[in-house]
């Protein structure tokens, strides 16, 4: 079987895959980095998006052998050592952007790579046509929106700290 | 020390605790767990809507790498495995019962829908047993299928079970007909109408997932899988599928992705892993891909209806007469005879004072997935169908939608309102929901928005909806009477600790309704224990005593009401343990959010000082009252609750591609005392999503053959982030009067509100065109048509 070296969350792990393994099979069920979920597969929901060398990519959707070298984030290691979150994660809890929590990680991945690839600033539109590729059946998006907003914001430097949601 | 910020009872925006977990990817949801030595199973699925199965081969398959076994049909009967129960009996127009056909786990004489599981293939890994489900050999005589419940009704149609004449499940009604048809002779308007239900697939976003576990040395069976209700589950599948008691036998339901009711009933999928996993002695688990979601979730919806409302010359109600028939699908699904019956035709007054109603529903099968309750259940086609109504009656009449809508609600003095089929509404008030929405959504100034679109060459339109539902399920004998099978009580322990943190162990289960922050709040509201020191335990058969589940927006109605009776007998035992410690009488004993008082004194007790005294009793009254502090109640509703509001939509039509697009979206509902309010608007936010959906985006779609054609999310329109606009969520509160905090439920007033809503709009919007109705989905392909084909008419 084909060896694959890579890189996740800063650490290095060398796997046996199959030719057909997924990134994502082998983020879940070989490295056990449960956070990366699986919601479809037609590569429509997004549920399984990571970075790859910086870029959102959906891991159901990428072999696994693909990525000999590459350098994975998930959702796992956004948060700071000492749990200090990411800004994205924490504008998604300051505004209510998560009800199940299963298209989450997909959600922040996605909406980090997005801002990232916006560096003057996203309209609401821009938001939401960004997240094409994530689906979200909980919360009708408007949430999300607003977070991804707040977060670009701080992101950005346009905030030293995030804008608090309305009570 | 307990000190609690008031900023965290009732009524605080409380940010979410279940978050952190969920944010850094440490949920647990059922496939994320791994067990030593476990197996993974692939279900075979029927690929016809109906066969006959002549036979199965599994001989290549079982020798296939990594395979450990094959089962099939076969194998589960001749063990002995009970068909999926039904949780509810309907009974016909003549009294007799509903038919009820045997449905198999694994099919084994004949396959009634695409994706019904024939056999299961268990081996080393997931990818090993999909390889060998597909070298299992099937022999199938393919049959005449049924997709629709037209096909189904033909005369001369195949039966779909045997012994089921006329594929009827049953004949259905309710109300006094003669007394309804005179109140028609009557009227000086009659309205007639017809209208579809979509049928809608529910699509949580986590797939549906099962792992069977079975214990040599006890001979304990464990089943950890994505449901709503774990100890229905036990219930169900423990006595009527496995034969097993409950004692041997747990459930869990981890952290769950999302339900929207398609995570309630008892899947074929549980009962394989769970006795796959007792005759191998290893782990079985089973996750769908999407694919199989399609296909074996039960769908919701599909209903078509014939209504006929007649009024007088003012626009007075005078009665309303409704045939619909609903369809079951292949199989009764778990709750599925109850939706089109006690869920929808008993909310057919809705928030108007319509004095006679009768309603009459044949129960179809078909050769299609099972059809059961979905994000609303019932009460969406019982809304969608009133609110049309209550449209095309204004055009009829004459009389402003507006306006002939408040000429018959239900007027706030008429509380207790008695309706003619069969509900007590205990509170609302439908004028003060009207009116903030109509303020908030500037209806008057909706001319102005439509000149202005038009002048971008864009087709405005608005409507509205004023719905009211039956949530808080349910008073067990209430229900019991109209068939239900169990009860619909809810149970809550409250455990407070020596050092008193606190556990709260609850019946109903959170796959996104946020119960972790919300039930803490209901603590520390009462007992002043911060937030961050309760803990809700929930979803697991062998930590909670007992639980109906959530579904039916009852968490907080039922559950919740659960857990505050708990409370009352925690601060009732507590004030005689601080009156022995205060050498007080017990009857001059206040308490007030963690501390204990003697009345008129400065003498006090804080709640640890009490938890500290009941588990170290050493100064206790032994005598009198037992050592330790946790408390169980079982809380069964007088009653439903009642939310209700109205929900006001704005759309514009491009003509030159038939999108309609809400631009506007206003919602004010009457959910009762809104605990949280961040979590109530995000609860709505995610029903009116579902709403713009089912009326613009989605529905399910059968070749005649039964070939599911909207079978995977290439095909099936999820509404997406730039489908929808901007919702505005209001609320207005009227208290529910009979359940302790006054909570009505605010899970599903957005999926049952909004649909109405949008297509009120959609067909204000082709005023111009002489459009009666659009069927839902208003999809860019029917609206252009519309469009254009009245172009056509006018340049003729």
């Amino acid at each position: 079987m084909p060896q694959v070296t890579l890189t996740v969350n800063g650490q290095t792990h060398t796997a046996e895959v199959e030719g057909r393994t997924l990134l994502v099979e082998l983020l879940r069920d070989k490295l056990r980095m449960t956070g990366t979920h699986v919601g479809c597969d037609t590569s429509q929901c997004g549920a399984c998006v990571v970075h790859v060398n910086g870029e959102s990519v959906k891991s159901c959707t990428t072999l696994a052998v693909m990525c000999n070298g590459a350098n994975i984030s998930t959702i796992e290691g956004l948060a700071a050592a000492d749990g200090t979150l990411h800004v994205m994660q924490e504008a998604f809890r300051e505004y209510h952007a998560l009800q199940c929590g299963f298209c989450t990680p997909g959600m922040v991945m996605s909406a980090i790579d997005l801002v990232n690839k916006h560096p003057n600033g996203l309209t609401e539109q821009q938001i939401r046509e960004g997240l094409e590729g994530n689906l979200c059946r909980c919360t009708g998006y408007h949430n999300i929106v607003k977070a991804i907003a707040a977060a670009a914001e701080v992101m950005q430097g346009k905030r030293s700290e995030m804008a608090r949601a309305a009570d | 020390m307990n000190v609690v910020t008031p900023f965290e009872g009732i009524g605080a925006s409380v940010r979410r605790k279940e978050d952190f977990r969920f944010l850094q990817g440490r949920g647990a949801y059922t496939d994320d767990a791994e067990k030593p030595g476990q197996l993974y199973a692939w279900i075979l699925r029927s690929p016809h809507a109906h066969a006959r199965v002549k036979s199965v081969d599994t001989t290549a398959a079982a020798s296939m790498p990594g395979v450990v076994e094959i089962y099939t049909g076969a194998d589960m009967a001749k063990d002995g495995v009970g068909g999926l129960p039904c949780g509810w009996q309907i009974h016909n127009k003549d009294g007799s019962p509903m038919a009820e056909p045997l449905h198999p786990v694994l099919a084994h004489d004949k396959v009634r829908h695409v994706g019904d599981p024939v056999a299961v293939a268990i081996a080393a890994t997931r990818q090993q047993a999909r390889d060998a489900a597909e070298a299992v050999v099937v022999d199938y005589d393919v049959l005449p299928a049924a997709a629709t419940m037209a096909a189904a009704l033909k005369p001369g149609a195949a039966a779909i079970h045997d012994g089921v004449a006329g594929n009827l499940c049953y004949d259905w009604h309710i109300g006094d007909k003669a007394v309804v048809d005179a109140a028609f002779a009557g009227a000086a308007h009659v309205v007639k109408f017809d209208l579809v239900n979509n049928r809608l697939i529910p699509n949580a976003m986590e797939p549906r997932s099962a792992l069977g576990e079975f214990d040599r040395t006890t001979g304990d069976y464990t089943l950890t899988t994505t449901s709503q209700n774990p100890h229905v589950i036990r219930l169900l599948m423990g006595a009527h599928v496995l034969h097993l008691p409950e004692s041997k036998l747990r459930v869990i339901a981890p952290d769950v992705g999302g339900g929207f009711g398609s995570k309630i009933y008892h899947y074929a999928e549980e009962a394989i892993v769970t006795w796959s996993a007792g005759k191998l002695g290893r782990p079985v688990r089973w996750t769908a891909d999407r694919t199989e979601s399609f296909m074996s979730d039960a769908h919701g919806r599909d209903h078509v209806s014939h209504t006929e409302l007649a009024l007088d010359a003012n626009g007075k109600i005078l009665g309303l007469r409704v045939s619909t028939q609903a369809n079951m699908g292949a199989y009764l699904s778990t709750f599925a005879p109850c939706v089109p019956t006690y869920l929808y035709a008993t909310l057919l007054a809705g928030v108007y004072t319509t004095p006679v109603i009768y309603c009459e529903v044949k129960a179809v099968f078909t050769n299609t997935v099972p059809v059961d309750a979905y994000r609303g259940a019932g009460r969406p086609e019982a809304t969608f169908l009133l609110e049309r109504l209550m449209d095309v009656a204004a055009k009829q009449t004459g009389i402003d939608r507006v306006e002939l809508r408040r000429r018959n609600f239900i007027q706030p003095d008429q509380f207790p309102y008695q309706t003619p089929v069969a509900l007590q509404y205990d509170s609302g008030n439908y004028h003060a929901t009207l009116d903030q929405a109509i303020a908030s959504a500037d209806w008057a100034g909706f001319p102005a928005r439509r000149a202005e679109a038009a002048k971008r060459g864009k087709l405005r339109g608005i409507g509205c909806s004023t719905y009211l539902e039956a949530c808080g399920i349910a008073p067990s004998a209430v229900v019991g009477s109209l068939g239900a099978r169990a009860g619909l009580y809810e149970v809550g322990t409250i455990r407070v600790h020596p050092t008193g943190s606190v556990t709260v162990l609850t019946g109903a289960h959170s796959h996104g309704q946020g119960h972790e922050t919300t039930f803490a709040q209901l603590v520390a509201d009462k007992l002043g224990v911060p937030v961050a020191q309760v803990d809700i335990v929930h979803g697991d058969t062998a930590k909670v005593p007992f639980g109906m589940g959530t579904y039916g927006s009852r968490s907080l109605a039922v559950g919740g009401s659960a857990m505050m009776k708990a409370m009352d007998k925690i601060i009732a035992k507590g004030k005689r343990i601080a009156a022995h410690l205060m050498e007080a009488s017990v009857d001059d004993i206040e308490f007030d959010r963690g501390t204990f008082r003697v009345a008129g004194t400065d003498k006090t007790k804080a709640l640890v000082d009490i938890s500290v005294a009941a588990y170290v009793p050493h100064n206790y009254p032994i005598e009198e009252l037992e050592p330790g502090l946790e408390e169980t109640a079982f809380y069964d509703p007088k009653n439903f609750t009642y939310p209700g509001g109205c929900h006001i939509a704005e759309v514009e039509i491009d003509p030159e591609t038939g999108r309609a697009a809400v631009v506007n979206f206003t919602a004010v509902d009457d959910v009762g005392r809104v605990i949280n309010p961040m979590i109530v608007e995000g609860q709505v936010q995610g029903g009116v999503a579902q709403g713009i959906g089912q009326a613009l985006l989605e529905t399910c779609v059968y070749d005649a053959d039964g070939q599911l054609l909207s079978g995977s999310m290439m095909d099936y329109t999820m509404p997406r982030a730039d489908d929808l606009p901007p919702v505005s969520v209001a609320t207005h509160t009227t208290l529910c009067t009979h359940n302790p905090l006054g909570v009505k439920g605010c899970g599903e007033v957005g999926a049952i509100g909004s649909p109405p809503a949008v297509i009120n709009a959609v067909v204000d919007a082709l005023s111009d065109y002489g459009v009666a109705h659009v069927e839902m989905p208003a999809t860019p392909a029917k609206l252009w048509q519309i469009i254009n084909s009245g172009r056509r008419a006018a340049a003729e």
